[in-house]
């Protein structure tokens, strides 16, 4: 039974990352603009297919027909040859089965700008706006966004492969001294959890520990008081929801493996993303992570079917119903402030 | 004899009404064939004739969906005499002319169904209401096909069915308007099982997970029940939601659940997750009870073997129809297809084609569009050439039958459309089954609904 246990609590550690990351971007873009970002999902998704493109470029080919040898259809059979290898040999092999985690070089620079734009171009005009019209505009740009991107990539999902060494199983019980073979789980999955706790341990050090992070802290606290001393916190504040951007981006860059990406998957985290926020409290970036991961673990165990036998279909309202209980006992969520979106 | 006032008999009063009933009334039916045709919904009137194609081309299912509309498009052509002809070349018998059907050009209309029954029900009713359409085909799920064909049982309008795998849609769903040529969950059974036991042995322990609807729950009672009868257990049953994208908290407690199969009622983009899923889980690389771990996939087309690449190589499962096949007619289906796409065409796209044809040539045998002369040209129709063998459409239960395939992904591919490889051919004689054990009532075909 522990090994059981054990797989649904990693099970529940990796769903939990992919919650976490996007919530702290959302929670990073409501505590310093004070913005219901209903656009961050596309943010997502936009990282994602930074990753598909990246591969696409990288698989370039070649097409030559060959006209002696004829396909059952009676067409000439076509030769592809692969631009990247025959460029680079055996390097260019290496970036193709890497191109996961490369692509990350392009999506920090493309997420960065699509936030800064975003912010520049559309967001500011809505800072002194009702939440309702924020979250109207901001619900619109996503639709608007994934609308691009499937007019782009089409409707159907994109497969990205992982890097080759990364495939399969790692034998973590074998790792803490149990017969080989108890406990393995997907290395890929690993490899997603640690990215992200270091992604979050990087956001909250850059906070903490730098003099941009703690006049970004001093604003989300006071910005009267910050700009009064001659602080342009309104600059810090557009890259605050650029680093953002590219959170999210690159959280959906590394989940391309797990997943294969479409113009829906933004959505999809999404909703369960602003439960996470509220279960969270809102504008609490430790409130947040705590509760991604808090909800992934619950989904997780939820799924057994021990649990399910029990409560039938409880994997598929088990959030929505702590996100209920929570709120009821603790209606600023598990780390929210007093005072935040409250009149 | 009484007299009615302004001089008119009674006898006359009933002559008069008597003839005009025959006149405008009864006669035309005795008298001119096909008179009732003024009467049904979406009768063509002009020189055209308009098919509802109900596509997925986005959900769970949407590459199938994509080849079926190629397949429409290009069954289209070759019934208005466009192109090389195709299947019209080898169906036997036939009464196509190549110059549409009944003379009237064949033209369509189509809406995404987005693989979700309401919206499939919802398309269907447009074509049906708005666009005009005589005759509905297509989706790629039994919840969409058993949805549609319950409208248009209440509309009056024939309905075949494109990919539908489900025991109920010509099982307790049938409908008198609805026919499907494609196999079911039940032939699957029949055929797959022999193939397990040889390869895998009689003692084995399966674990089921099954997408939560029509569909899924009659494959895993099939599969189950002709694995229960090979010998093997099931160490469980779990639903999953269609569309779930991530199966990983459903897949974690196969690992420690005694079970040595898996057993994937899954299809579409959910087979190509799941599957995906499942190697990262490290499952083909597993043993269990002192045996390897394997995992079956009931039911997959090549679409769903190219999605999960090296992960389908050495996988079982059935299919309904493949391009390799060396008849007269697959080949010539491939030929078309392979000539005007670039690609050969998968299961979907030649259940899709054929249904086409199949109506149509219905149409011309009966001389008319109304759909009963229609139902009873198909029912009970034994045709050969497109590409299964001998088929019967079976009046019973409208369910086509003929051969089934047992297919494995190829471990060692020539080229990228060499994704799968056909174990054993299963007759129809083997594939058979009484139609009696599914129950259900195809209902009236007459009188025919009027739509608007």
């Amino acid at each position: 039974m522990f090994e059981v246990l054990f797989l649904q609590f990693l099970n529940g550690l990796d769903k939990g990352s992919a919650y976490a990351l996007i919530a702290l971007g959302l929670t990073l873009v409501f505590g310093t603009l004070g913005v219901v970002n209903f656009a961050h999902g596309a943010l997502f998704m936009i990282g994602a297919f930074c990753a598909v493109t990246f591969r696409q470029l990288l698989t370039l080919e070649t097409v030559t027909v060959d006209p002696n040898n004829l396909s059952p259809w009676g067409t000439p059979v076509e030769i592809r040859a692969p631009l990247v290898q025959a460029w680079f040999g055996d390097f260019g092999a290496i970036l193709v089965n890497y191109s996961v985690p490369l692509s990350l070089l392009l999506a920090i620079p493309v997420m960065l700008l699509i936030g800064i734009g975003m912010e520049r171009g559309l967001i500011k005009y809505f800072y002194k706006r009702p939440h309702a019209e924020q979250i109207l505009v901001t619900f619109g740009l996503a639709i608007v966004l994934g609308e691009i991107i499937k007019a782009i990539f089409g409707p159907n999902p994109i497969p990205q492969p992982m890097p080759t060494d990364l495939r399969g199983a790692a034998d973590i019980g074998a790792w803490l001294g149990m017969a080989p073979g108890v406990i393995t789980y997907p290395l890929w999955r690993l490899v997603y959890f640690l990215f992200s706790a270091g992604i979050i341990a990087a956001v909250f050090a850059f906070l903490q520990f730098t003099t941009f992070g703690m006049v970004v802290r001093a604003g989300m606290a006071d910005r009267e008081t910050v700009g009064i001393l001659g602080i342009n916190i309104d600059r810090r504040f557009t890259i605050m929801f650029g680093i953002a951007a590219v959170v999210a981006g690159m959280a959906g860059v590394m989940y391309t493996p797990l997943l294969p990406p479409n113009y829906t998957i933004g959505m999809d985290f999404l909703v369960i993303s602003f439960v996470v926020v509220v279960v969270g409290g809102m504008g609490s970036l430790p409130g947040a992570i705590a509760s991604g991961f808090l909800l992934g673990i619950l989904q997780s165990f939820a799924s057994m079917t021990q649990v399910k036998a029990i409560f039938p279909g409880i994997d598929q309202i088990i959030i929505y119903l702590v996100a209920v209980i929570i709120l009821l006992v603790r209606p600023r969520g598990l780390l929210g402030r007093r005072g935040v979106m409250e009149t | 004899m009484s007299t009615i006032k302004g001089g008119f008999t009674r006898r006359n009063v009933i002559k008069t009404g008597l003839t005009g009933i025959l006149a405008t009334g009864v006669a035309p039916l005795v008298f001119s064939r096909g008179a009732w045709a003024q009467d049904f919904c979406n009768n063509p009137t002009g020189s055209t004739v308009t098919f509802g194609l109900n596509l997925p081309l986005t959900g769970a299912y949407a590459e199938e969906g994509a080849d079926e509309q190629k397949a429409y498009e290009l069954a289209i052509k070759h019934l208005n005499g466009e192109g090389d002809g195709g299947l019209l070349n080898v169906l036997k018998p036939s009464a196509l002319k190549g110059n549409g059907i009944l003379g009237k050009k064949v033209q369509y209309v189509s809406s995404d169904s987005q693989t979700k029954s309401d919206v499939a029900r919802a398309g269907a009713t447009r074509m049906i209401e708005r666009d005009g359409a005589i005759m509905i085909t297509g989706g790629s799920s039994s919840g969409e096909a058993i949805a549609v064909q319950s409208l248009c049982q209440e509309l009056g309008v024939i309905f075949m069915a494109g990919l539908t795998h489900s025991n109920d849609t010509t099982g307790k769903d049938k409908r008198r308007y609805g026919f499907r040529h494609f196999f079911n969950a039940y032939q699957s059974g029949i055929a797959i099982a022999p193939v397990l036991g040889e390869e895998y042995g009689k003692e084995r322990r399966a674990y089921h997970l099954t997408a939560d609807y029509t569909w899924g729950w009659t494959q895993e009672e099939s599969i189950k029940a002709a694995t229960e009868a090979l010998g093997w257990q099931t160490v469980q049953t779990v639903r999953t939601p269609l569309g779930a994208a991530d199966f990983s908290q459903y897949l974690t407690p196969v690992l420690n659940s005694g079970a040595d199969v898996l057993i994937l009622n899954h299809y579409g983009n959910d087979m190509v997750n799941s599957l995906t899923q499942a190697v990262q889980f490290g499952m083909r690389d597993r043993q269990a009870n002192g045996k390897q771990f394997e995992v079956v996939v009931p039911l997959f087309s090549e679409l769903m073997a190219k999605g999960a690449g090296e992960n389908i190589k050495g996988i079982f499962g059935t299919s309904n129809w493949h391009w390799n096949l060396p008849d007269e007619g697959s080949k010539a289906f491939t030929k078309s297809f392979g000539a005007a796409y670039g690609s050969p065409p998968s299961q979907a796209a030649h259940t899709a084609y054929v249904q086409a044809l199949l109506y149509a040539d219905a149409c011309e045998r009966a001389g008319t569009f109304y759909p009963p002369e229609v139902i009873k040209a198909l029912e009970g129709f034994e045709f050969d050439g497109m590409g299964n063998g001998k088929t019967l459409y079976r009046a019973e239960d409208h369910q086509c039958m003929k051969s089934v395939l047992v297919v494995r992904g190829n471990e060692k591919p020539t080229s990228q459309f060499d994704v799968l490889n056909i174990v054993k051919e299963i007759d129809r004689e083997t594939a058979n089954y009484d139609p009696a054990i599914f129950g259900g009532e195809l209902g009236a075909a007459e009188p025919v609904p009027q739509c608007r």
